[in-house]
């Protein structure tokens, strides 16, 4: 009898002691005073193991609050950025409007198109083209003409400002491309006029400083 | 028969009561004419069949639109030509020979006759007779073919003008056809307003000119690449040739060739404006640039018959008027007078074929009319006045120009006679522009 009972807390502790894997090295049990001890070691091995597993799960927990904020925080910036660039381009893209068969620049429109300078300034990268067009009015051929004329006007303008020519291009649309149908006052003042298209730079765009 | 009675009656009344006319409604019918104004040709009328009935037809049309003749007509079962006597003209189906009845063609006012006999299978004969010389002028052969193949109309065609040629001593204008654009498409037209065709191009098409020999034709993508091609009219048109080196951030448009086909001037429009150029196509090679102004455009060049000038648009004393100037580009100077602040802007010049007029369309009181520059005196006349009118394009003949008139309602092409004003609706598809009539020898198979 006396043998058998140390062998089977032996194999007790030997079995908590794998349980654990990692835990201190099982203590060979030669009397019953070490049972005791054997039963501390396993207590302490549990509340060890717990105050890991909480650890973990509250780094986790925290780890995931940080990505989530990150995320949120580059989402938000992704927004505010593509807002502003919205923003940037809609500004860039507002038409200006010409007299019949004219091609010089209204009043009403300079501070349309020193806005696009501003823009231009503050996005060095940006490249536009300006496409000037014309009503249905004149002939065929010389509103290809007088779009072009519309069209470089508005580029004069914005390099005799300091805007660096190349990074504006030209063209023509001629009387093809009419904003409105119609052929009354109304529609013809629409339709002579220039767009704004961005060619290149225009990811990111931002406003510019007042 | 009851017919040719009235016509017998009133060749007595006609040759006993000299100038009076109301004695002739008996025998000419269909159209109303100021006798004595145009020579009287007769066409007269015989058996009736499919292919001859349009061959008819089709050359009557012809000669009407000429506007060289007034056109006799005469309807009927008997053949002024047919039955028994000594007349001159080939032998009719039957193998009898024709009477040609001249006398009695000069009475009902007729200086030429036009016999149109068929062959049975070899075909028909076209004859032109001269009336008071009593010969026969011209005789053509044409051979049976589908009536509905659009050779046979070009066929007919070519006939028609041998047999204005032949009377006029001028060539007809039935063979040529006219370009046009519609909806960024090109379509090619006979001069009847018949066998509409689209041609094979590249992208949106602007600015479409016949080249001098009527074989292929120019035109600009626009506004796409806005590059000058150049195509075959007879298909083939798989690779148009761009036929001015590109350059960057330019766009050419209103080419014209010299008359030699030699040369090209073209408007480019570039960062310093819209200016002419002219462009070697037979070295392929010289671009050189005719007008330098920088701060007005220059556009829409012409050149004349003889290749020694050429008319344009500027802007130089503000609003567009007609200039000139030698090819080269040398004594540029006002060519269509104008009232500073009065007259309209101008557009489109054409020079005529024959070298003396210059075509072209101004605004007038909101609207755009077709006017005429004679030369010489530099004196403008004014053409149209009902609906927009513009874009004028001369015919080979110097005296009838296509343009585009919205007087019907929607743009159409008409035609004008510039010496009778007399007009006529050459498309009915609507929403055209850009007309461009061809030399006389488009479409030629004679």
């Amino acid at each position: 009898m006396r043998l058998t009972l140390p062998v089977t807390f032996g194999a007790t502790v030997v079995l908590l002691a794998s349980a654990c894997g990692g835990g201190p090295e099982p203590i060979p049990l030669t009397d019953p005073d070490s049972l005791a001890a054997a039963e501390q070691v396993r207590r302490d091995s549990v509340a060890s193991e717990q105050a890991v597993r909480d650890s973990v799960t509250r780094v986790q927990a925290e780890e995931r609050v940080r990505v989530r904020r990150q995320q949120e925080a580059r989402q938000d910036s992704i927004m505010r950025i593509q807002q502003e660039t919205a923003a940037v381009t809609e500004m860039l893209s507002s038409r200006i409007h010409f007299d019949f068969d004219r091609s010089e620049i209204k009043p009403e429109y300079v501070s349309v198109l020193d806005a696009k300078i501003a823009i231009l300034r503050a996005n060095p990268m940006l490249m536009i083209e300006i496409v000037g067009h014309c009503d249905e009015r004149g002939s065929d051929e010389y509103n290809i003409a007088l779009g072009n004329r519309r069209a470089i006007g508005a580029k004069q303008y914005m390099v005799d400002r300091g805007v660096s020519a190349e990074r504006i291009s030209t063209r023509s649309m001629g009387e093809s491309q009419p904003l409105v149908m119609g052929s009354n006052e109304e529609a013809w003042a629409q339709n002579r006029r220039d767009q704004f298209t961005i060619t290149a730079g225009g990811d990111g765009l931002v406003q510019p400083g007042i | 028969m009851i017919l040719f009675l009235l016509i017998q009656a009133s060749v007595v009344q006609a040759a006993y009561s000299q100038g009076n006319r109301a004695l002739d409604r008996g025998v000419r019918v269909g159209i109303t004419y100021a006798p004595g104004t145009l020579p009287g040709l007769l066409i007269l009328d015989g058996e009736r069949g499919s292919f001859v009935d349009s061959v008819r037809a089709i050359l009557q049309r012809d000669l009407d639109y000429s506007d060289l003749f007034e056109l006799i007509l005469l309807f009927g079962g008997d053949h002024l030509t047919s039955g028994p006597g000594q007349g001159s003209g080939p032998p009719a189906s039957d193998g009898l020979p024709a009477v040609v009845n001249y006398q009695l063609y000069a009475a009902l006012g007729a200086q030429f006759a036009v016999d149109v006999v068929s062959h049975g299978d070899s075909g028909v004969s076209v004859t032109l007779y001269d009336v008071l010389g009593e010969t026969v002028r011209t005789e053509l052969h044409i051979p049976n073919q589908e009536v509905g193949d659009a050779r046979f109309r070009t066929t007919v065609h070519s006939v028609a003008d041998e047999v204005v040629l032949g009377a006029a001593g001028t060539p007809g204008i039935a063979s040529s056809q006219v370009l046009f654009v519609r909806d960024g498409r090109l379509y090619r037209v006979d001069s009847d307003g018949a066998n509409i065709t689209e041609m094979a191009t590249q992208g949106r098409v602007y600015s479409p000119v016949w080249h001098p020999d009527g074989l292929s034709f120019a035109y600009v993508n626009f506004p796409g690449d806005s590059r000058i091609r150049v195509a075959s009219a007879e298909g083939g048109f798989g690779n148009p040739d761009i036929v001015v080196a590109p350059a960057d951030g330019v766009q050419d448009f209103a080419p014209s060739f010299s008359p030699n086909g030699a040369m090209m001037v073209f408007a480019r429009a570039s960062r310093t404006g819209t200016d002419i150029y002219s462009y070697d196509l037979a070295d392929d090679c010289c671009l050189q640039r005719l007008t330098v102004c920088q701060f007005s455009d220059n556009l829409s060049p012409t050149y004349s018959p003889d290749g020694r000038q050429i008319a344009f648009v500027s802007t130089r004393a503000g609003q567009p008027q007609i200039y000139v100037m030698a090819s080269e580009g040398t004594g540029q100077e006002l060519f269509a007078p104008f009232d500073f602040g009065v007259t309209g802007s101008s557009f489109a010049p054409e020079w005529s074929p024959d070298g003396l007029n210059v075509a072209f369309h101004r605004d007038v009181e909101g609207s755009t009319q077709v006017f005429v520059m004679d030369v010489a005196s530099r004196s403008v006349r004014q053409l149209t006045s009902a609906g927009r009118n513009e874009d004028p394009t001369w015919a080979p003949d110097g005296r009838h120009l296509a343009y585009v008139s919205s007087r019907a309602g929607s743009n159409q092409i008409w035609i004008i006679d510039i010496e009778t004003g007399r007009i006529r609706q050459l498309t009915r598809m609507g929403k055209v522009r850009l007309p461009a009539w061809s030399s006389r020898q488009s479409g030629s198979v004679l």
